[in-house]
């Protein structure tokens, strides 16, 4: 029972992060109707710029407050890093097929990844400990600091943008434009810049999702974008692309799933199961589970 | 019209191939090939490796190299992908036609490679790679260091003998024959001599979250945990065992012998056990001259892959002047009777399965420094 409860904290503290980036698969799926391929990157280069800056701003003593920074730090790099792709890759071809776009993300996707071995260096760095560190046991379940700030962080941010989308009129407009891109734009709704923001939020998340994973793994590389992406796309799916509330559920499934998976089976069925969930749910509930059917216009 | 463009392509043709005959014959020099990885995430090993080739072929250029010519060393990269391996042997042999192969560290890119010198007739010495398929692979193919089947009864002895420990768990990372190998030539010797394995575990290169792993082993309260991987996963396994609460000894091979382990791992791997290939605490006056001429060199303190890609650097020179040629045929002959070489991990004598047999010795880890705990021999391990 302990193991069963420590393997469920393990899943949940690696099920936030996948939710903290499928959250930005899901936001520019909604109002772009594109899978943007380089999101695993944003949250690679987010990890980056976050190991950077601790290393100049953490003094000799881990302190929360230089945690703090870093972690703003990188999200605010990132959401520039988003608004850019967005303004040069994409949008010159949102007018094209859906298939360009895709095909665009992909050569996105590569260009930060292989930049990234330039200019970073493709062998794996090491995070510094941030934050100060305290375990918590309790009935033999340990929780590390890290691990409840995975969480914590994590959820609390997915608080704030619901907050977001539903309380504030640029969430309002978020929306609007997720329903139809034309409509809005002829009701007076700047959709060039509600796009902008809806990069430049999922890729804060990402870059918070890649400064916590910093924090707890703590080995970072340029690569490390690319299981961590696709997974969290999974997510999306599974929770029903689009949906904000799906792509936590999806998140945390995915998480906790693996963790079970490793721990009760073998590592080599790990991601086989995974992707496994994903066909039973396209067969069974192609929406996802908390999606909407969507009837395709002709 | 047609009969000038036929002369036209016979004089290329023949240009080509003057050309590319002048390239392989004649000459002041003699290339050697060698295929490492200089960068991705076993990088140290394959740098560690390049430096010391270089070091070893720049003092046997320096004594007027070998056969009168001096030895010129080409390396290409594989960027820690076994699958590249092969692409970087090919190119050395067919476009810079090495005569002699050295590389690699890790077996699974030795086994990727090793078929290619073979076909081609192109003598490789791998300096580290220790899984026993690699020199299998046929009769153009060495090491100079003793094969994981030695590793596993090393560390099972010490294991059981000097930690007395009877309940043992494995992490194995399943991409890597290196690691496959150890798991179970170690497994076999542990029972042989009465121990337990209460826990088998597995993860795959590249991955970073290994508390699903632990947090199953730490439930079967083993007295140690073998972890035959590589210093990056095994950085991070160890940090994050210790995170989980595991306080026994976390016991490797020399997959963990990089300066980049104590960055990654830290303070959590004090009390960590390896058994590697040579300690740079041995008082042999060669190994003091190639630790010190090392770290001259490159700021660095050599580590075991270093010392072997070293000796075999120096055991392929030696073979190109027993053979008095550089032909693949008489070179491999040579490098197959190379009997008690002087080298700094050991005096090396190649035996007839094409394996160096020589001692291992165990490490233990204490602030970031590698202290010598007990050498094993050959001999000792034979019960």
């Amino acid at each position: 029972m302990t193991t069963f409860l420590q393997q469920l904290v393990n899943g949940l503290s690696l099920g936030s992060i996948y939710a903290l980036i499928a959250l930005g698969y899901t936001m520019v799926y909604g109002v772009l109707r594109l899978i943007n391929f380089a999101h695993g990157d944003v949250y690679m280069v987010g990890a980056y710029v976050g190991y950077y800056a601790s290393r100049k701003l953490r003094g000799d003593q881990p302190s929360l407050l230089s945690a703090i920074f870093v972690m703003l730090i990188a999200m605010l790099a990132c959401a520039i890093l988003g608004i850019l792709i967005e303004r040069l890759a994409y949008r010159p071809v949102r007018r094209e097929s859906r298939l360009t776009l895709l095909i665009t993300a992909i050569g996105v996707s590569l260009l930060i990844e292989n930049a990234g071995q330039l200019i970073f260096g493709p062998d794996p760095k090491f995070f510094p400990s941030l934050a100060p560190r305290a375990d918590f046991v309790l009935e033999g379940v340990r929780v590390t600091s890290e691990q409840i700030t995975v969480i914590a962080v994590s959820f609390l941010l997915m608080i704030l943008l619901r907050f977001f989308i539903l309380k504030t009129r640029t969430g309002k407009a978020m929306r609007a434009v997720s329903f139809s891109l034309d409509a809005s734009r002829l009701m007076g709704i700047s959709t060039d810049k509600i796009i902008g923001i809806t990069f430049a939020l999922g890729s804060a998340l990402a870059a918070a999702a890649g400064v916590l994973i910093g924090m707890q793994i703590p080995k970072i590389d340029p690569l490390m974008g690319i299981p961590y992406g696709l997974k969290a796309f999974v997510a999306a799916v599974l929770g029903g692309i689009g949906s904000v509330p799906g792509a936590v559920l999806g998140g945390l499934l995915i998480g906790i799933s693996e963790v079970m998976v490793v721990g009760y089976l073998s590592s080599t069925y790990r991601d086989a199961i995974a992707f496994g969930i994903l066909i039973l749910v396209l067969l069974l509930r192609p929406q996802g589970l908390l999606g909407r059917v969507q009837k395709e216009k002709v | 019209m047609r009969t000038r463009l036929f002369a036209v392509l016979a004089l290329v043709a023949a240009a080509a191939a003057t050309l590319s005959c002048g390239e392989r014959g004649s000459g002041k020099e003699i290339l050697v090939g060698e295929y490492g990885s200089l960068t991705g995430g076993i990088a140290t090993f394959g740098i560690s490796t390049k430096n010391a080739s270089e070091l070893a072929f720049d003092e046997i250029n320096k004594k007027g190299g070998v056969l009168g010519k001096q030895i010129k060393l080409l390396v290409e990269d594989d960027q820690s992908k076994p699958e590249e391996a092969g692409t970087a042997v090919t190119k050395l042999i067919n476009q810079d036609h090495v005569v002699a192969m050295l590389g690699h560290v890790a077996s699974s890119h030795s086994l990727a490679a090793a078929p290619i010198c073979q076909s081609n007739k192109v003598p490789m010495i791998t300096p580290s790679s220790t899984n026993p398929r690699v020199t299998q692979v046929g009769d153009y193919i060495f090491r100079v260091c003793f094969t994981d089947t030695f590793t596993g009864e090393v560390v099972a002895k010490f294991v059981a003998d000097t930690l007395k420990a009877k309940k043992v768990a494995i992490l194995v990372d399943v991409r890597s024959d290196y690691s496959v190998g150890l798991q179970t030539f170690f497994g076999e010797a542990f029972k042989r001599r009465g121990g337990e394995i209460v826990a088998n575990q597995s993860y795959s290169q590249g991955d970073s979250d290994f508390r699903a792993q632990l947090t199953q082993i730490k439930a079967t309260n083993p007295e140690a945990i073998y972890v035959p991987g590589y210093y990056t996963e095994v950085g991070t396994i160890v940090h994050q065992g210790r995170e989980l609460g595991i306080t026994v000894p976390f016991v490797g091979s020399d997959g963990w012998d990089s300066p980049k382990l104590w960055e990654i791992g830290g303070d959590a791997l004090n009390g960590c056990y390896f058994s590697n290939h040579y300690s740079t605490d041995d008082p042999n006056p060669a190994v003091q001259k190639f630790v010190n001429d090392y770290k001259t060199k490159y700021g660095q303190t050599p580590d075991a892959l270093a010392a072997l890609a070293y000796d075999a650097a120096r055991i392929l020179a030696d073979s190109f002047t027993r053979a008095g040629s550089t032909d693949g045929d008489k070179v491999r002959k040579a490098i197959g009777a190379t009997k008690d070489f002087p080298g700094v991990t050991g005096s090396i004598t190649i035996n007839a399965e094409r394996n160096a047999v020589k001692p291992a010795v165990i490490l233990k880890i204490e602030n970031g420094k590698y202290l010598l705990v007990e050498t094993i021999t050959p001999e000792a391990v034979k019960q």
